[in-house]
């Protein structure tokens, strides 16, 4: 993985310097909040209903052992023990006062990391691959390309305050697993006719509001264009973006109002100063950074058969267990979907855990996945029987990866100011009404997404089953889409009807389920059958009778949640 | 009042004509003195205020660069003005005019320019800046060494950090 020079260890700890003494001028009264609301969030500090939560970057989703341990010491000496891993691929604490928040960057600093713009209206943190490196179907390895977007969009001094936050996606592989069509700018990897490597250019998807599938925007920019081409896009987009509506200031919106083509234009226009010019990346400068991300020293191995006669270990390798290019080894998912834990987190014991195991077993080297899990990407096959079990004492093991139960979610109402209705609550009641384990391999492959409100941090437009919580006269609702894909190809969900309580929720998804049984051809996946048959026959069965309330499913005291839990620390929490 | 220029809290007579409510940019009697009028302003009485050299001009965050471009040599001093912190247009409107257009004189931030913005501001173009009124100037000063390395190109420097060091060390 990439490892910093004295260049990036001095900017990284020039930033915490920087912060520092904003943290100092905002608790002595010198900084008001929305001067300094402004700053926090660039450093990836929020001020949620009881606390500050903290986001910070894993870039493209690539994380060493030991900065696992770091995010283990931050969980237990800042927050309440644990995290809760993003569909961005990073992390956020959100139990933290903003008197610790520079001792936590200085932590941070130690390990080579950081929380650099992963909030704010400017370039985010780049979201790749997971299976980067060793995927089967890869053209290039995307990560290199990662970095270099990630250190030219690091404090781009033009680029600090865009009308909206900006998020660029990359990938190499032919099937898009990091949602590219979904993100303002995605990147795809082709070769032209003489072999030589550059990027199909997507912009102006997203989700949000007004969901888009990207526009190709470009068929081939060479590799070493990539920069200047990226600068061009997001000045114009600077320049002419609107920032009248929050609503409408994202890239999307002006791409579909001006139309691809004269957006292209302006592109190309200002590209035709800069293209060639000093930022044209060379070969020196990718030759530095992709002899980071070289192959792990793999042993020379055959495939092994594995044991097959104990069957909680075959259910967990038939989901967990992904092959890999190299003979002998495979790649391991470790699940932070359990029953009654929120997606997404893991306590500070899980996180030393996994970072034992990929000491152990994967080359000291972990991923975060866009589905909020954890991947080991290059473990023996030899040694999967020994990890499992060392999993599974760690609660890391729940072979339901792809299954219902692996829920993508946002923080929600239980969190998030934002939110409309809770998330994380509702994930729990999916989870304990479908917690037969033979029933939920049966149902297999299905994305199910839920978002507390409208902003779709839990991606429930591109889920084939989508969740969002909506608001009616101060109670939560819920509305259904279906039809929804995430990547090859992406595809918008479409709204099935009226909207839901909390507590009918896991009846409709039952009957979702059920039609889907009833109307599935062997082998066929939900959303393959969702196609072929089309949407009329769920939307029927879910409204063709009432839907009743799950009894043990109280809706909550929105008095008391509102409230959060008080503390006497000044400036610890918005309401108090 | 005090203006930071070229990294020096600095005494400074210029004034900032604002349009107020009412006011037309063809009709609005410009003060004598060292005034930076309004783009449209300058662009409404271009043939009368050519004559005078103690006449800057200051963009809107919403305009743009190309309507300005062949006056740009006319002028010592432009300034870019900023509504609120948030509105980031004044930074390409800062690139474009040293990197499009070829202005080399004073390029001013006004408006509600803060301490925290000043270094991005500066990389972006700006060697003079307005702080607001009621912040401490001296204090703001301190912020335009927050970096002393950067990675990408900008106005200040015309090379990415990787093309400006051996990097790998």
């Amino acid at each position: 993985m990439y490892r910093y020079d004295q260049f990036d260890h001095q900017i990284t700890a020039e930033r915490v310097a920087q912060f520092r003494d904003q943290v100092r001028r905002r608790l002595s009264g010198e900084l008001a909040e929305d001067e300094f609301r402004i700053l926090r969030l660039q450093n990836g500090l929020y001020m949620q209903i009881h606390a500050y939560m903290m986001r910070i970057a894993v870039p493209y989703g690539m994380l060493s052992a030991d900065q696992m341990r770091m995010f283990a010491h931050i969980a237990r000496k800042y927050d309440r023990g644990y995290g809760h891993f993003t569909t961005r691929q990073n992390i956020q604490f959100n139990w933290l006062k903003l008197q610790d928040a520079p001792d936590i960057l200085a932590d941070l600093a130690t390990v080579e990391m950081h929380a650099n713009q992963t909030s704010g209206n400017c370039i985010r943190n780049t979201t790749s691959d997971e299976f980067a490196g060793v995927a089967r179907d890869e053209i290039i390895d995307p990560r290199p390309y990662a970095e270099i977007l990630r250190q030219w969009s690091t404090f781009h001094p033009e680029f600090g305050f865009l009308p909206r936050k900006f998020k660029f996606s990359i990938t190499g592989a032919t099937t898009d697993r990091a949602a590219i069509a979904v993100n303002d700018v995605g990147l795809q990897a082709v070769k032209n006719g003489q072999g030589e490597v550059g990027f199909r250019v997507l912009v102006g998807g997203g989700l949000g509001r007004t969901p888009f599938i990207g526009t190709e925007i470009a068929s081939f920019i060479p590799w070493q264009h990539i920069l200047t081409y990226a600068e061009s896009i997001v000045r114009v987009y600077n320049e002419y973006g609107r920032r009248d509506n929050l609503y409408k200031a994202r890239i999307k919106i002006l791409v579909n109002a001006i139309g691809i083509d004269e957006f292209r234009r302006q592109v190309e226009e200002d590209w035709k100063f800069t293209k060639d010019g000093p930022c044209t990346v060379n070969q020196a400068e990718l030759d530095r950074v992709a002899a980071c991300f070289t192959a792990p020293a793999y042993e020379k191995l055959a495939d092994v058969a594995l044991p097959s006669d104990n069957k909680a270990f075959s259910n967990w390798v038939a989901r967990n267990v992904k092959p890999r290019k190299v003979a002998g080894y495979a790649s391991v998912v470790l699940s932070l979907k359990n029953a009654g834990i929120a997606p997404g987190d893991a306590t500070e014991a899980q996180m030393d855990a996994v970072a034992d195991l990929a000491d152990k077993y994967s080359f000291g080297e972990l991923r975060i996945t866009h589905m909020q899990n954890l991947v080991l990407a290059d473990v023996k096959q030899a040694d999967l029987f020994a990890l499992w079990e060392a999993a599974k004492a760690s609660g890391l093991a729940t072979p339901n990866i792809g299954l219902l139960t692996d829920i993508i979610c946002c923080p929600g109402g239980d969190y998030c100011t934002l939110a409309n209705a809770r998330s994380i609550t509702l994930a729990k009641a999916i989870d304990e009404r479908f917690d037969d384990l033979d029933y939920l391999h049966d149902i297999g492959d299905i994305d199910l997404n839920i978002s507390g409100c409208i902003n779709a941090c839990g991606h429930h437009h591109v889920g084939h089953i989508g969740i969002l919580g909506v608001d009616k006269s101060g109670e939560e609702w819920y509305q259904i889409t279906i039809g929804g894909n995430k990547g090859s190809p992406a595809n918008i969900g479409k709204v099935i009807g009226r909207s839901f309580s909390f507590a009918q929720i896991p009846e409709v998804i039952s009957r979702l389920l059920q039609v889907y049984v009833a109307k599935r051809d062997e082998g066929e996946r939900f959303i393959d059958t969702l196609r072929r048959v089309g949407p009329d026959p769920f939307k029927e069965f879910v409204y063709a009778t009432p839907v009743p309330e799950e009894a043990k499913l109280q809706m909550p005291d929105y008095e008391l949640l509102a409230q959060g839990t008080p503390y006497d620390t000044p400036l610890y929490s918005p309401r108090f | 009042m005090q203006i930071i220029k070229n990294n020096t809290v600095v005494n400074d007579d210029w004034s900032v004509l604002r349009l107020q409510e009412g006011d037309a940019a063809e009709t609005l009697v410009v003060p004598v003195g060292k005034t930076l009028v309004p783009l449209k302003v300058w662009l409404a009485q271009k043939t009368v205020l050519l004559h005078r050299a103690d006449i800057g001009v200051w963009f809107a965050s919403d305009e743009r660069v190309e309507d300005l471009q062949d006056d740009v040599v006319k002028f010592s001093v432009i300034a870019v003005d900023f509504p609120k912190i948030g509105d980031g247009r004044g930074y390409t409107i800062a690139y474009r005019l040293r990197n499009r257009a070829g202005y080399r004189g004073e390029l001013r931030a006004v408006g509600d320019v803060l301490r925290d913005q000043l270094f991005y501001m500066q990389r972006a173009g700006f060697d003079a800046f307005a702080v607001r009124a009621d912040k401490d100037i001296h204090e703001a000063l301190k912020s335009l060494k927050d970096f002393s390395i950067t990675y990408q190109a900008s106005t200040d420097e015309a090379q990415p950090l990787f093309r400006r060091v051996q990097r790998g060390a």
